[in-house]
């Protein structure tokens, strides 16, 4: 395995291909004059941060020249990696004006069928791409490509969730357009893809009515994580002992904040509803990019008569 | 939840710093692990002892600090302790909680020779 950034641990595969790209080893000097050398990536024409460990020798330790032993400290987050990968992915996002969901539920949930029917209907208002993730096959890369929208299948091999790091390649090879819609279909797993950031805007939550109405507190961190939950399978409600305004009760217990809509990918209920809540993420991405396009352009105006202003 | 792919981590940190502070073995390691982070010790102790196998960790102590829980109850507008993501307030017992504290998955400090 790299274990520069934890790339490339033999299982994982972006369609195809394993996810592999270029390091190197660079050199350089500290104020304080102490030379260090070390590899990492470069994501193209972003500057780069590594953080630095300091040392010290306790006080209250031992006697110098007794032991070697010294502490150092770290100071870091353990998701610290996952984490400036998931920051970069959100800082290319938003130079596009992209709007990013990171779609989680437990298997079976129907969230692959929940996005191919929301592709259907935002085809021709919204352009749009999908990142499917999944431990094995390409099935349902294959499913969103018969859409007619550009998909891409990672497979995570032994993993059980994406990383910010799978991502980024997967976005690469997207080559998204401005303005567009991202749909990334996380590994079915209720647990771990709640502390891994991508990068995306908001984590949407599918839960669908034939499962649990308790997995909210089952599952807390996911539900806390989210923004919005989706009610799947509502159309077989009358079957069923689920209790919709317990289940929200619950996620609400967990993420006060939480919002909830009820739908299904069979009938379409409450599917517009869904696809209202995707628009208005889309046009705020858009703007936001707009207003820094925008600002950019005042400040170039800015500078150029500054520069007119000294050359004349 | 996922404590092989944080042990991962802790040693990634670990060996990152070794290149830079030119250390060769590392004897202790001390992490801060809220108690709202999802985090299960004895499974991440486990982990830990399987991914440093063969690295600079192999064998190193591994030492928990554990982080309390806290939220802010927007009921009583007051920060409360929490057990659990989905906890009562203990003041008025609602379950309008933020958590606010004991989220923390932090690698603090080495003892390396």
């Amino acid at each position: 395995m790299c274990t520069t950034c934890g790339c490339g641990t033999g299982e994982v595969k972006i369609d195809g291909d394993a996810a592999e790209h270029s390091h190197h080893e660079h050199d350089h000097v500290h104020a304080d004059g102490t030379a260090y050398s070390h590899a990492h990536q470069h994501m193209a024409g972003e500057a780069h941060q590594h953080p630095h460990a300091r040392s010290y020798t306790p006080a209250h330790a031992h006697a110098p020249g007794i032991s070697s032993k010294r502490m150092v400290q770290i100071e870091q987050d353990i998701l610290a990696k996952n984490n400036a990968y998931a920051a970069q992915n959100r800082r290319r996002l938003a130079d596009r004006g992209v709007f990013a969901l990171n779609l989680v539920s437990s298997p079976g949930s129907g969230k692959t069928t929940l996005l191919v029917k929301s592709i259907e209907l935002l085809k021709g208002r919204q352009c749009m791409a999908v990142i499917e993730g999944d431990q094995q096959t390409s099935q349902d890369a294959e499913r969103i490509r018969a859409t007619g929208a550009p998909a891409i299948q990672i497979n995570t091999g032994k993993g059980c969730h994406l990383d910010a790091h799978m991502v980024g390649h997967a976005m690469e090879k997207l080559e998204l357009p401005d303005d567009s819609l991202l749909m990334i279909e996380n590994v079915g797993n209720l647990v771990c893809p709640a502390a891994f950031d991508l990068g995306e805007a908001h984590k949407v939550v599918i839960l669908s009515v034939t499962e649990g109405e308790d997995k909210p507190i089952k599952y807390p961190d996911m539900f806390r994580a989210a923004t919005l939950m989706l009610m799947n399978k509502c159309d077989l409600l009358p079957h069923l002992s689920f209790s919709v305004a317990r289940a929200i009760d619950y996620a609400r217990r967990v993420n006060p904040g939480i919002e909830v809509i009820e739908v299904s990918a069979t009938t379409g209920e409450g599917i517009e509803a869904w696809l209202d809540w995707i628009e208005r993420g889309a046009i705020e991405a858009r703007a936001r990019r707009q207003d820094t396009v925008d600002s950019l352009k005042r400040r170039v105006a800015q500078l150029e008569g500054q520069l007119a202003a000294r050359s004349a | 939840m996922h404590e092989m792919s944080l042990a991962e981590g802790v040693l990634q940190l670990i060996e990152d710093a070794a290149r830079e502070q030119q250390f060769g073995k590392v004897t202790t390691v001390w992490l801060e692990i809220g108690q709202l982070s999802g985090v299960e010790v004895e499974a991440m102790s486990f982990c830990f002892d399987v991914v440093t196998r063969d690295s600079i960790a192999d064998g190193a102590r591994l030492e928990i600090i554990a982080l309390p829980g806290t939220g802010w109850c927007m009921k009583c507008a007051m920060t409360v302790p929490m057990a659990e993501v989905f906890g009562e307030c203990p003041q008025c017992g609602g379950h309008q909680m933020q958590v606010t504290g004991g989220t923390e998955m932090r690698v603090k400090e080495l003892e390396v020779a």
